[in-house]
């Protein structure tokens, strides 16, 4: 098969699940439906052409499927089964828009777990196979196939939430998958390529449906901006602090794209967390060095943030805008009054940056002991390695 | 994130355990493996046989010393362990507490958090 017809067809394929999701309710007959009209249409576009509604094509056969697998179970069990309504004509864009968002709305569902609502949106939404999502989370496909089948079942006549206060769900799921990806929180690859480019095709298509949210559009800019970093971010499987990158490799469309989108949705409102985070993103992607940024912006965006979605772990990166401002004997300070803070109490990020800032102000042995304790805590492999030559050095 | 559900077992305790109880035990481990299989999160098992029958290896400096035996004379020891993939710390722990060896005084599991995997079918 072509790939356009390939890509065409995987953007297709969330719209046209979530359309007969809505009619019908049946999420995994609906799914069995849509992957038959998938490889149908797989087969007679290349050869015949492409239809005039593609999406309405799909529709269409997909619905064929479903009411003929009714009909054949139906008379199996030698009773009747009123199908009851018949589909209406779907001629309506806005109404697949609002197709995509309701199935991605089921995906995130609050009943299910977050691997849940993960695995559900990148095999229902993201068109992976359960194999590739094993994959990429390194657990047998047994155990994948389980979790999204129980998830099935538990959204089985769940309904669809209401549409408005879903959204901040799916963001939070889609930085998730992205993170999964960009840190692996385990494994020897500080990185999984395919689950960041998953993630961000996904953020693209929710800003696509939902272009006037600003958060949609931060989420989008923050995963560009950290994405561009992402060859530099490691090397031998040790991680590479930001301010030992070499930025001359850092993916410039990336970086444009994101810095583009913050500056046409900043003016547009009061910034959410994922729009703040984007825009200090984009100040470390366009400071040439570390020493030539604008660490004091980077404070007030932080100070903000911790006063909108307080959080340790902004207080922590804020200690370090602070110590880059005010010297590192304020930010230590700052940090201090993390001690007694249970969320972050035996959290590595706590000791590797108290390290970091015993070192700026030349208190190496003391450093030495955090970097070491954090070394201990750390579940990442590259990021262990890193903070034991800090504590060696 | 990936745990190790670590079952720390004392012979003592095993032994003294009446063939009632170690039916409790047994069956509970059965009815605990359907659960988290059925959520969705159970990735492997392994019981392992008694340390009398180990063999370890030491590093000398020079050529590896072979000895028969438990790497530590311990009272309690790794009798077997689950591997599960879960939401959160909080949520290995609530699976953890489902093991059955949790309701007999002396035994204990260890929830330790997996750093890296390989594995043939990963």
């Amino acid at each position: 098969m072509n790939s356009e017809i390939e890509d065409l067809l995987r953007s297709l394929a969330p719209q046209v699940l979530g359309t007969l999701v809505r009619r019908y309710g049946q999420f995994e007959a609906c799914e069995d439906a849509v992957q038959e009209a998938l490889l149908a249409a797989s087969v007679q576009w290349p050869e015949q052409g492409l239809p005039n509604r593609p999406a309405g094509w799909l529709v269409t056969v997909a619905d064929r499927r479903l009411t003929d697998h009714w009909r054949s179970e139906a008379a199996r069990r030698e009773r009747e089964l009123s199908v009851g309504m018949q589909p209406p004509p779907d001629d309506d864009p806005s109404r697949h828009v609002d197709d995509t968002l309701r199935l991605l709305f089921l995906c995130c569902h609050p009943k299910l777990s977050v691997p849940s609502q993960v695995a559900l949106t990148l095999r229902a939404v993201g068109g992976l196979t359960t194999a590739q999502i094993a994959h990429a989370f390194l657990v047998p496909e047994a155990t994948m196939a389980q979790r999204i089948s129980r998830a099935k079942q538990t959204i089985k006549g769940a309904g669809f939430p209401d549409g408005a206060e879903r959204l901040p769900a799916v963001l939070q799921v889609l930085y998730l998958i992205f993170n999964e990806g960009y840190t692996a929180t385990c494994g020897p690859d500080l990185q999984r390529v395919e689950l960041a480019a998953e993630a961000i095709r996904l953020a693209r298509e929710v800003h696509r449906l939902r272009p006037d949210d600003g958060e949609a559009a931060g989420l989008l800019a923050l995963m560009l901006l950290t994405d561009a970093r992402r060859v530099t971010r490691s090397a031998d499987g040790v991680l590479v602090p930001l301010a030992e990158q070499d930025r001359s490799l850092w993916d410039r469309a990336r970086i444009e794209e994101g810095v583009a989108l913050v500056s046409a949705t900043l003016p547009r409102g009061p910034a959410g967390p994922y729009l703040l985070q984007a825009t200090i993103a984009a100040i470390h992607d366009e400071a040439p060095s570390t020493k030539e940024t604008d660490w004091a912006e980077v404070l007030i965006l932080y100070k903000i943030l911790d006063r909108t979605a307080p959080n340790p772990m902004v207080t922590l990166n804020r200690a370090i805008a602070t110590a880059m401002v005010h010297g590192p004997a304020e930010g230590l300070a700052l940090l201090a009054t993390l001690d007694d803070d249970k969320r972050v109490a035996g959290h590595y990020r706590l000791d590797a940056v108290r390290g970091h800032l015993l070192d700026l102000a030349g208190e190496h042995d003391r450093a030495r002991e955090h970097y070491q304790r954090a070394a201990r805590l750390t579940l990442s492999l590259p990021e262990r390695e890193y903070l034991l030559r800090r504590a060696s050095r | 994130m990936k745990y190790l559900l670590i079952m720390q077992v004392n012979q003592e305790i095993l032994d003294a355990l009446s063939d009632d109880e170690r039916k409790i035990v047994m069956e509970g481990h059965g009815e605990f493996m359907k659960t988290i299989q059925d959520s969705g999160e159970f990735i492997l098992t392994q019981a392992l046989a008694d340390p009398a029958n180990s063999t370890v290896i030491t590093g000398t400096g020079g050529t590896p010393a072979v000895t028969d035996g438990p790497f530590i004379e311990a009272k309690e020891f790794m009798g077997g362990f689950y591997l599960i993939d879960c939401e959160s710390k909080e949520r290995a722990v609530e699976i953890a507490r489902l093991i059955p060896d949790t309701r007999v005084k002396g035994l204990s599991v260890e929830i330790r958090p997996v750093m890296f995997s390989a594995g043939a079918d990963l």
